[in-house]
């Protein structure tokens, strides 16, 4: 069932009093959880649960031909569903545009952070490349399933090891893992989705809010050294944000990169241990 | 040399460790996790709920539809998202083993969805996928004569084994290979859904039954026991 | 009362509940043989006859029945709500308890607005609602929350006890619909701690001690109500 018009308008009521219907602060995120170890099968997976939205995410690996404009990288491709088992409002069938959005947004923030060293994945230059495979289902909506996603990516990835490859047959053993990690650099990207009702900024909406919320912006932001970098954003929905708008959800992002950052971190290292 | 062993150790009517779990997609009326070893399956139960298009409205009964989705990195070599002749075939097998056991007609012109993922897979994903959609389907308070519970029987050269793996099913010495799932319901211990990829002899089918009967006993007292609140991982 | 039946339990659809002659199935249940037999998840209850009071699934709307639903589209002369479960619901404008003209429905309620009605017919694939009867009506302000209409009894309590505890507590209007959803309207925090004592009794339905826990998370300072009552009460 869609939102009934009471509680659009409580949200938006609290709202203008920096207040939210379930008692959180405007930039406070619900419990986050993550587990990895979803399928022996891939390469990497992991599950992300953001209060009650829950996203999995796998990575799997394969041989191919490199862009001819980038003759010595691997290459990315990052597929998402919002498949019917996550809420009744969806229905099976080839992924729709709002699915299309999750998955080039939370590609570009891996590709543009240089997370992947997609340098280190180059077989052979100019005739064989390893390609990274992400696929993205969320498995229960409860709003937010891009920061969710995002994040179960990051964490598939870090614990992802690449297979066997048969140089002579040039063929990769699917099955047969190595004890090599995927290559990734130390950018790893953050990101973030703040919304947007009236004039009040705010992060990780459940159903109502995201159905309540008037527009959107996400940020994919890493720190590789002492400052701050934004590699990806995407603005969303119909809503016009300001530039001072804009500099209040810098600012915030800047704020939660460094209170949630290591955090979440610390929870994948201890997992990649495992 | 017959295979008198298992590859996996395992005696010849014994499952692999089963995890069974209700509850697991909050939004769903009804949904449960149900695996065999390393094959893992999760269902969603919506509705029932109204039918669109009407077009597509059964006036005398309510319809089950199921979709079995096999997930690109459950297996070793991705396996493309969306649906396959694969993948509907097992859809459509999956709704004739339920809905022989609902009673569907309470709600005429309603549908119950139910959506299946396979998460990881070493064989008997359809298998693995019934058994969740049939817990699922309690799970969700749909009116049941019975509940059904679903093994793969494999024969393995000349030997009968209960519920096969990846590694058995590639076995390719003597008779070689032959996969039989079944779905039996719970108290008739009636066949709702029977495949057969191999070759058996006839007289030996009676053999093959005896076994998914004794194996859907112990899958269904799994399934109970998720249902009572349980939640079962035999592999801890 | 027999020995079977000191307590009630969970059964699953094809479990054998009791045998014996005396036995003779209620809702949900089916007799072959001497067997009671369940047809449906939930609890199974009876000395005699054997019935589930079902702990799951979608609302089946009833006559008589009060709910909430969400109007989803606007007619020439009424509203389609949703109410949840198998069926749409209809209010048509001749159930309102004034007049209103044709031209004003969207004014009265748009698509969005929710109404708290009475079901007075259950047709083949709908429910009609009408609103002439007290206290119902649109509702106005607030919040709405859903929960499974299986948990609406434990949230009501015996004779509103539980309803009577959390409204007072929290200072709070409460309308419970019987399809689950719960409209709270009062200050915004007395509005989220009945949102969240709600959702407490809901996730403990069937839990022992449910009084001691509400009691407990809406600050412990209740009139005592016998648990024991609470627990029976349906």
């Amino acid at each position: 069932m869609e939102i009934p018009n009471i509680n659009k308008n409580k949200i938006t009521e609290v709202l203008e009093k920096d207040k939210r219907l379930d008692g959180r602060k405007l930039f406070d995120y619900r419990d986050i959880e993550i587990e990895t170890g979803i399928s022996k099968n891939a390469e990497g997976s992991a599950r992300v649960r953001i209060g009650k939205t829950e996203v999995i995410v796998g990575v799997k690996m394969d041989v191919q031909e490199p862009y001819p404009d980038h003759e010595d990288e691997g290459t990315l491709i990052t597929g998402m569903e919002f498949s019917p088992i996550s809420g009744e409002r969806y229905e099976s069938g080839p992924p729709k545009i709002d699915a299309i959005e999750v998955a080039r947004v939370v590609d570009r923030g891996i590709r543009e952070s240089k997370f992947i060293d997609f340098k280190k994945l180059c077989i052979k230059e100019g005739e064989k490349v390893w390609s990274v495979l992400i696929d993205i289902y969320a498995i229960n909506d409860d709003g937010n399933i891009l920061d969710a996603s995002a994040l179960a990516s990051v964490a598939a990835l870090m614990v992802a090891k690449m297979p066997e490859y048969d140089e002579k047959t040039e063929k990769v053993k699917f099955g047969e893992f190595t004890k090599d990690s995927v290559p990734l650099t130390e950018n790893i990207p953050f990101t973030m989705t703040f919304h947007k009702i009236k004039n009040k900024l705010f992060i990780d909406p459940n159903r109502d809010e995201e159905d309540t919320s008037e527009g959107r912006v996400t940020l994919a932001i890493t720190k590789p050294k002492k400052e701050y970098i934004i590699n990806a954003m995407q603005k969303g929905d119909m809503a016009l944000f300001s530039i001072d708008e804009l500099e209040q959800v810098v600012k915030e992002t800047e704020k939660l990169y460094d209170k949630m950052f290591n955090e979440l971190n610390k929870k994948i290292e201890k997992l990649m241990k495992k | 040399m017959s295979y008198t062993k298992r590859l996996d150790g395992r005696k010849a009517d014994e499952l692999r460790p089963i995890k069974a779990e209700v509850g697991i997609i909050p939004n769903a009326d009804g949904s449960a996790l149900f695996a065999f070893g390393e094959t893992v399956a999760i269902a969603a139960v919506y509705g029932p709920k109204p039918l669109h298009p009407q077009h597509m409205q059964d006036p005398e009964r309510g319809i089950i539809r199921c979709v079995y989705n096999m997930l690109p990195f459950s297996v070793t070599e991705r396996a493309r998202p969306g649906p396959s002749r694969r993948s509907k075939e097992i859809s459509m097998i999956t709704e004739n083993a339920l809905s022989g056991v609902v009673e569907l007609k309470r709600f005429p012109g309603t549908v119950i969805d139910v959506e299946i993922m396979i998460l990881q897979a070493n064989a008997s994903t359809r298998c693995a996928g019934i058994n969740a959609a049939a817990m699922a389907l309690a799970h969700a308070g749909i009116v049941m004569k019975e509940m059904v519970s679903s093994v793969s029987i494999g024969k393995i050269d000349d030997k009968i084994v209960t519920d096969i793996t990846k590694a058995e099913e590639d076995y390719e010495e003597g008779e070689g290979a032959t996969d039989i799932p079944f779905t039996i319901s719970s108290n008739t211990h009636a066949i709702t859904h029977l495949q057969l990829d191999g070759k058996i002899q006839t007289e030996r089918l009676k053999e093959a039954y005896d076994a998914a009967l004794k194996a859907s006993k112990k899958i269904l007292d799994y399934q109970t026991r998720a249902l009572k609140g349980e939640k079962i991982d035999e592999n801890k | 009362m027999t020995e079977k039946k000191e307590k009630r339990r969970i059964v699953i659809p094809g479990e054998v509940i009791v045998s014996g002659d005396d036995y003779l199935p209620g809702d949900f249940t089916r007799k072959e043989g001497k067997d009671i037999i369940a047809q449906r998840y939930g609890l199974a209850e009876g000395d005699r006859v054997i019935k589930i009071i079902p702990i799951s699934g979608v609302y089946e709307p009833r006559r008589g029945n009060t709910v909430i639903g969400r109007v989803s589209d606007i007619t020439f002369n009424g509203w389609i709500v949703e109410i949840g479960g198998p069926y749409g619901a209809f209010l048509s404008l001749m159930e309102c308890p004034r007049f209103i003209n044709k031209n004003d429905i969207a004014e009265f309620a748009n698509i969005g607005d929710l109404f708290c009605a009475k079901i007075f017919t259950v047709k083949r694939n709908s429910a009609d609602l009408t609103l002439k009867s007290r206290g119902l009506g649109k509702l106005e302000g607030g919040r709405v929350i859903k929960i499974n209409p299986h948990k609406v009894p434990r949230v009501i309590g015996k004779e509103g006890s539980m309803i009577n505890l959390i409204k007072n507590e929290t200072q709070t209007e409460i309308n419970v619909g019987q399809n689950g959803f719960i409209w709270i309207k009062g200050d915004l925090a007395g509005e989220e701690k009945a949102e969240k004592t709600i959702e407490l009794v809901a996730k403990e339905a069937n839990s022992e001690g449910l009084t001691e826990k509400v009691e407990k998370f809406l600050g412990g300072k209740i009139k005592k109500i016998n648990p024991e009552e609470m627990v029976k009460e349906e």
